[in-house]
């Protein structure tokens, strides 16, 4: 805990703070997309906005593993719930995330389907072990940094010839995201959103290392300094973008040398490469298809492959019609520009899945930023 | 008087307590009932009142304002490190009546069973409930038991009900919160939500973490006692620190501003919150409680209640500020700000 501690000093993050409101300059303004959900909620967990400039904004990027997965694979995943004789087994967040029509894994649940929360992947193996008339169905979902994990039970159900584990593969990629949100109209042409620089994940970043990054750095000109997922990684991260983008450079630089490599875990990214493969096309809530975004089960492993086990159906599901999850997860609106947002939405009745996970934009500024709304209303009411 | 307890019926064998589990039969009224509240209830609870064997338990009240508090306790696991459910179901009614400033005087038991429950795991538990109550004292004076088939619960099930007299010139309510008063906690944050979870949860990590499980009822005595005008009392159960204190501010009517480094979390708390995602404002105590109290009247109470074995983690953590919101904000150490909101549903890992 020490260790953690010293990552959330406050007189320190005062003092880099105070450095980079010397070193923006203030005739120009700063839009800094943090990727991840887990900077999205250091963000405003710890305050960090409060001790930035007003001209450096943050922007929530789609980095939440359970915000991306569209509507169309969590009705697969409610169906394969309620499948007699499957125990679908998913991380928590996944949960409460409610279908356009409100249908969720929790309710579903409620009215008898055998779902269980887990904290591991490795969880799903022994639910599979311990019931071996049952079918396990693993709702993959994530990231590089859950993908490894699900590598993993696989290679191990296959050696234990575990036949009645699957998995119901959803992960995806990141580069991939970045460079779709760069390519975006919204950027490219209408000017709709503007975009200075990245911060860059921490914990994917841990497993796929800081190399992937150079090419859009590359061929969009946009500096990415990767960062920690403690508050002053993050502060200290805005200061070395400020200064990328002061001095003209857009390079790849990494905060998180702690733990991020160049060229990352490698006997990660070889338990990846043994079991997936990439798929060509993959569909992200808010970002729509995306080539080579994600990840399927390789043949080899098509007994543990749900997608090959169980009928599968590809269904493209609207979100509801008045969530503007998409645009928030794209960068292009913010969760107070949503009409519904803190009214119909809330936390405790979630219309999109950004209002679910703590990591969601909105879930993360309805918890620790609405009061800021209120204040500015309270002050221009006074004036 | 000889207790019943004593008697010795010669028609039928004693219970099992090694072997023996609960059947159905121990709830259906007949002799198999009757055998289970004289070897088990009558023993360990035993006092006058429930040796008058009535269906009731009759008292006199002296007149003046009582106060009434009844909480049902599941939990699982039944035994965890720090208590069981049957000291947990003293403490936790009792917390409620004391949080009025009351003397609590009676208690009430009423347990739901599963067939199938070992009669030893119930008898270890009607005992930690007795040796709960016997300590504050408070008799329990009344009782019911019921059997359900098995599936149909979750071992046990106890709902007790508590009376207590509140003093004369004490009045304790959470709408008396006022702009300017400080807010101060027992102790540490997260004990028992996190002593529970990690003897529930077969994590890769362990602790010697226990639960905060105890009766505040003697810290609320000498509190009241020192400060009678202490405006605000609650205990941070379910929903932790977070759900108590926006209880408060929104029956009040007033907002919050919290310190969030004067705050005290046990280092392992606060390590295994890091790990599995979850922030101990919002983790489930049950020997812990809120104060809120007029600036003049804190550095008394603080020292009164730091004097206390159970109160010498004792803080303010933040104090009550004027907002029609009713926003309970925190100071982060960091020197930011953020809203302490109400949680929706349980907290959850996150994945990332």
């Amino acid at each position: 805990m020490k260790y953690i501690e010293a990552f959330r000093d406050g007189r320190l993050a005062r003092k880099i703070a105070g450095q980079t409101a010397k070193e923006a300059d203030p005739r120009r303004h700063y839009y800094l997309m943090e990727f991840c959900g887990g900077h999205t909620h250091a963000i405003s967990r710890y305050g960090i906005a409060d001790l930035l400039p007003a001209h450096i904004h943050m922007i929530h990027g789609p980095g939440c593993p359970v915000c991306v997965l569209p509507m169309g694979r969590l009705e697969n995943a409610i169906q394969l719930a309620q499948t007699p004789g499957v125990i679908l087994c998913s991380y928590g967040d996944m949960l409460r995330i409610p279908t356009a029509k409100g249908n969720s894994l929790l309710k579903v649940k409620s009215r008898g389907a055998d779902i269980r929360m887990i904290y591991s992947s490795s969880e799903a193996l022994d639910i599979a072990r311990q019931n071996p008339d049952k079918c396990i169905v693993f709702l993959a979902i994530g990231f590089e940094t859950t993908t490894p994990p699900t590598a993993v039970v696989i290679k191990q159900a296959q050696k234990l010839g575990l036949s009645n584990f699957t998995v119901f593969c959803n992960h995806v990629l990141t580069p991939s995201a970045i460079s779709h949100i760069l390519l975006s109209p919204e950027i490219r042409q209408l000017g709709l959103v503007r975009l200075d620089g990245f911060i860059g994940p921490a914990h994917v970043s841990t497993v796929i290392g800081s190399r992937p990054y150079e090419y859009f750095v590359e061929e969009f000109q946009k500096p990415v300094v990767i960062a920690g997922f403690e508050p002053l990684d993050v502060i200290q991260a805005i200061l070395m973008l400020v200064r990328q983008i002061n001095e003209g450079r857009a390079e790849v630089e990494n905060e998180f040398t702690r733990a991020v490599l160049p060229h990352g875990n490698i006997k990660a990214q070889k338990l990846v490469a043994d079991v997936f493969e990439l798929r060509r096309s993959f569909e992200w809530r808010g970002l729509g298809h995306v080539p080579y975004s994600a990840l399927r089960i390789k043949s080899c492993f098509a007994d543990f492959d749900a997608e090959q086990r169980f009928e599968i159906p590809a269904l493209s599901l609207p979100d509801h019609k008045a969530c503007e999850c998409g645009a928030i997860l794209r960068g292009v609106k913010h969760p107070r520009d949503c009409k519904i947002f803190g009214t119909v939405c809330t936390p405790d009745n979630p219309i999109g899945s950004c209002m679910v996970s703590s990591e969601g934009a909105c879930a993360a500024y309805f918890r620790y930023g609405r009061f800021r709304d209120n204040q500015s209303q309270h002050e221009m009411a006074g004036h | 008087m000889q207790s019943s307890a004593n008697k010795k019926h010669a028609y039928t064998r004693t219970l099992d307590f090694k072997t023996g589990c609960v059947e159905m039969m121990h709830g259906s009224g007949g002799r198999a009932m009757a055998q289970l509240i004289d070897q088990l209830f009558m023993t360990a609870f035993d006092n006058d009142f429930l040796r008058q064997m009535n269906d009731q338990a009759s008292f006199t009240s002296s007149g003046g304002r009582m106060v009434m508090a009844t909480d049902s306790h599941v939990i699982t696991p039944l035994f965890f490190p720090g208590g069981d459910i049957g000291c947990l179901s003293v403490h936790g009614t009792i917390n409620d009546v004391v949080m009025a400033g009351a003397k609590p005087l009676y208690l009430s038991a009423g347990f739901i069973l599963e067939e199938g429950l070992p009669l030893g795991d119930l008898k270890r538990i009607v005992e930690s409930m007795a040796a709960a109550a016997r300590v504050i004292p408070v008799p329990i004076i009344t009782g019911d038991t019921k059997v359900v088939e098995r599936g149909s619960g979750d071992g046990v099930f106890i709902t007790t009900t508590g009376i207590g007299m509140i003093p004369e010139n004490v009045f304790i309510s959470s709408e008396r919160a006022k702009p300017g008063d400080n807010i101060l906690i027992s102790g540490t944050i997260g004990d028992h939500g996190i002593a529970v979870m990690l003897a529930r949860e077969d994590f890769a990590f362990q602790s010697s973490l226990e639960s905060d499980t105890a009766s505040l009822h003697d810290l609320v005595s000498v509190m009241v006692e020192a400060v009678p005008g202490i405006h605000v009392l609650r205990d941070p159960t379910r929903g932790g620190v977070a759900a108590a204190l926006n209880e408060i501010a929104q029956q009040s009517g007033t907002g919050m501003m919290l310190f969030e480094e004067r705050i005290p979390v046990k280092p392992a708390v606060s390590a295994a919150c890091e790990f599995l995602g979850f922030d101990p404002m919002y983790v489930a105590n049950e020997g812990k409680l809120i104060a809120v109290c007029a600036p003049e009247d804190t550095d008394k109470l603080l020292d009164t209640m730091r004097a206390h074995p159970l109160g010498c983690n004792a803080a303010v953590i933040g104090e009550i500020i004027a907002d029609s919101h009713s926003f309970v904000q925190m100071k982060t150490r960091f020197g930011g700000t953020h809203v302490v909101d109400w949680l929706s549903g349980d907290q959850l890992p996150r994945i990332c």
